[in-house]
């Protein structure tokens, strides 16, 4: 009697967590496709059956009436985010390879003291370097271009792609690069053709953890960027005023969130492999 | 591999991100502190020399530190919640369990949103007359309650909303921990004849301290970042009673431009922080480690 009742409880309380999960997910799907009418005469969830559904809030995403062109804040999200990611994870494997197998020393500071420092950018509130940042832009012509945004994500990325690859090379036995450098490769050669191929899946959780931490930014490109680059984030904060279209902000708000909801599953098959373990300590 | 034939290789596999970071970072950094000394504000741009009188007046500026008190209730509030509910989701999908895959995907996505995007949706839900979650209570004769509009309410609601964004965040380091424990504690544990409770407080807790700590220390130093929720849902109101600090120094320095103290309340929140959470990782060490193990 007493494992049913214990598995009964487990199961009431997984399924009322996955509600609290999926909450706002159903409430943006069904309120993006009523109007006005549906929204102002108080909270409806079955479309048909308590409102009349309409296409109007997902039209407007692509230059419809009442709402905000989605495209182009899209394409600049993606380029940002993408570019920054890029360029961390190729500086950050590779600082990551070097603070994993040599020595370094200047006066007093070794190597956990490097790694620290890139750790520790993680502490510093955006709020300390949103003034600099601007002004930093400023006098570099890069204020409101994605240029300056890729700068200012690499400083948030980069920290990021060091911390996860340091320990995912302190995994790697030296013997598999000192062997190849008993044949005679370089360093360099070390790394890129026997190093490198095989530490796919620490850049993968990498790269992962940068483009979710890039591409969910919203203070960054919300005080360095005004219109001529517009960050998907940005875009749709703008629509929350006194009078808010509910139905394209819900409808905006799934068509932004909706790429990363697919690195779930990817993560959810390394955790369950137990890839990740060694990755995120 | 430290021989001094390789000195070049060793530099510049480090170097580029090294000096990339620093260049981005430092500048701000000696940036921030010089202006902190100076008078900088909309009525007067520029970087004058004003001495620590940006200090002196934010040492008495009782908003600032109401705000810091306020972050640090949040921040630890939301993380101890984050760490009791993420945990016991790991447990429940850990092991037999049905559709687990399916529930630990599930479990991840809130993370993977974006927290300004999900904010916007929140604060429709907590609409008082349009929203579901005054109309999901009535059902139960409950409400309809100020989320939003009254201060202890904006505050919890706030929480509740960084709780349904990082909870999964904590659930991912704690499942990760989990799937990687030995096998062996556990059998012997149950040829010891211990109950699922048993097991949890004198196995799996201990095992899982090192990763508790590291968990709950990278969650704090997120959760006093705190300000993409606070901006939509209430914008530190009502009044002041959501204002974190970094929120009320960003009213101060990008909406007032008061550059000068804004920099000033800035350094000090820098300096404050590192020491706090330093004090913190310490005390967590210290008690789990020393009732573990």
């Amino acid at each position: 009697m007493m494992p049913r009742f214990y598995s009964a409880l487990k199961y009431a309380a997984v399924l009322i967590w996955s509600a609290f999960v999926l909450a706002p997910f159903m409430w943006a799907l069904t309120t993006s496709f009523k109007t006005a009418n549906g929204v102002t005469g108080g909270p409806t969830y079955l479309p048909w059956i308590q409102y009349k559904p309409s296409l109007h809030g997902w039209e407007s995403l692509f230059g419809g009436a009442g709402g905000i062109d989605i495209v182009q804040p899209y394409i600049d999200s993606i380029i940002v985010t993408v570019g920054a990611s890029i360029i961390s994870i190729v500086l950050g494997t590779l600082a990551a390879y070097g603070l994993s197998r040599f020595q370094y020393r200047a006066g007093f500071v070794k190597n956990s003291d490097i790694v620290f420092f890139f750790i520790s950018q993680r502490i510093m509130p955006p709020i300390v370097l949103a003034i600099p940042f601007f002004l930093m832009l400023q006098f570099l012509g890069l204020l409101d271009t994605k240029t300056g945004l890729i700068i200012v994500y690499i400083a948030l990325l980069l920290p990021i792609a060091v911390w996860i690859m340091v320990d995912f090379f302190d995994g790697v036995p030296r013997a598999v690069d000192e062997m190849a450098m008993l044949d005679g490769c370089t360093p360099f050669e070390a790394f890129f053709k026997v190093v490198l191929p095989n530490s796919l899946p620490g850049i993968l959780v990498a790269l992962m953890f940068c483009l979710i931490f890039g591409w969910n930014d919203f203070f960054f490109a919300f005080t360095l960027t005004f219109t001529d680059t517009q960050l998907l984030p940005v875009a749709i904060v703008a629509l929350n005023s006194s009078v808010t279209p509910w139905w394209s902000l819900s409808a905006s708000a799934l068509i932004s969130v909706a790429p990363l909801v697919l690195i779930a599953f990817f993560v959810e098959r390394l955790l369950s492999r137990g890839t990740l373990a060694g990755a995120i300590r | 591999m430290d021989q001094p034939e390789f000195r070049f290789y060793k530099l510049s596999f480090l170097l580029p991100g090294l000096l990339g970071l620093l260049a981005v970072i430092l500048f701000p950094l000696f940036f921030t502190v010089r202006v902190s000394l100076s008078g900088w504000s909309a009525v007067s741009p520029g970087l004058d020399f004003d001495g620590l009188a940006n200090y002196r007046a934010l040492v008495s500026d009782v908003r600032f530190w109401q705000s810091f008190e306020r972050l640090a209730g949040m921040a630890v509030g939301t993380v101890l919640i984050q760490y009791i509910l993420g945990f016991a989701m790991a447990l429940l999908v850990w092991r037999e369990i049905r559709y687990r895959r399916f529930f630990r995907v599930l479990f991840l996505v809130p993370m993977m949103t974006t927290p300004v995007i999900m904010s916007v949706i929140w604060r429709t839900i907590l609409h008082e007359s349009l929203g579901p979650a005054n109309d999901f209570l009535g059902l139960f004769g409950l409400g309809p309650y100020p989320w939003l509009t009254d201060g202890s309410f904006a505050m919890a609601s706030v929480m509740m909303v960084e709780v349904w964004q990082w909870t999964p965040f904590m659930f991912l380091l704690l499942l990760a921990g989990l799937i990687s424990l030995p096998r062996e504690p556990f059998l012997a544990a149950a040829i010891d004849g211990a109950g699922p409770v048993r097991t949890f407080f004198n196995v799996t807790f201990p095992l899982m301290a090192p990763v508790s700590i590291g968990a709950i220390i990278i969650r704090l130093i997120e959760a006093s970042k705190i300000m993409d929720s606070v901006y939509v849902l209430t914008s530190g109101g009502p009044g002041t009673a959501t204002e974190t600090a970094g929120y009320y120094i960003y009213i101060r320095g990008l909406k007032d431009f008061e550059i000068g103290y804004a920099a000033a309340l800035s350094v000090t929140y820098l300096v404050v922080m590192i020491v706090l959470l330093t004090v913190i990782a310490k005390l967590l060490v210290r008690t789990f480690v020393g009732r573990g193990t």
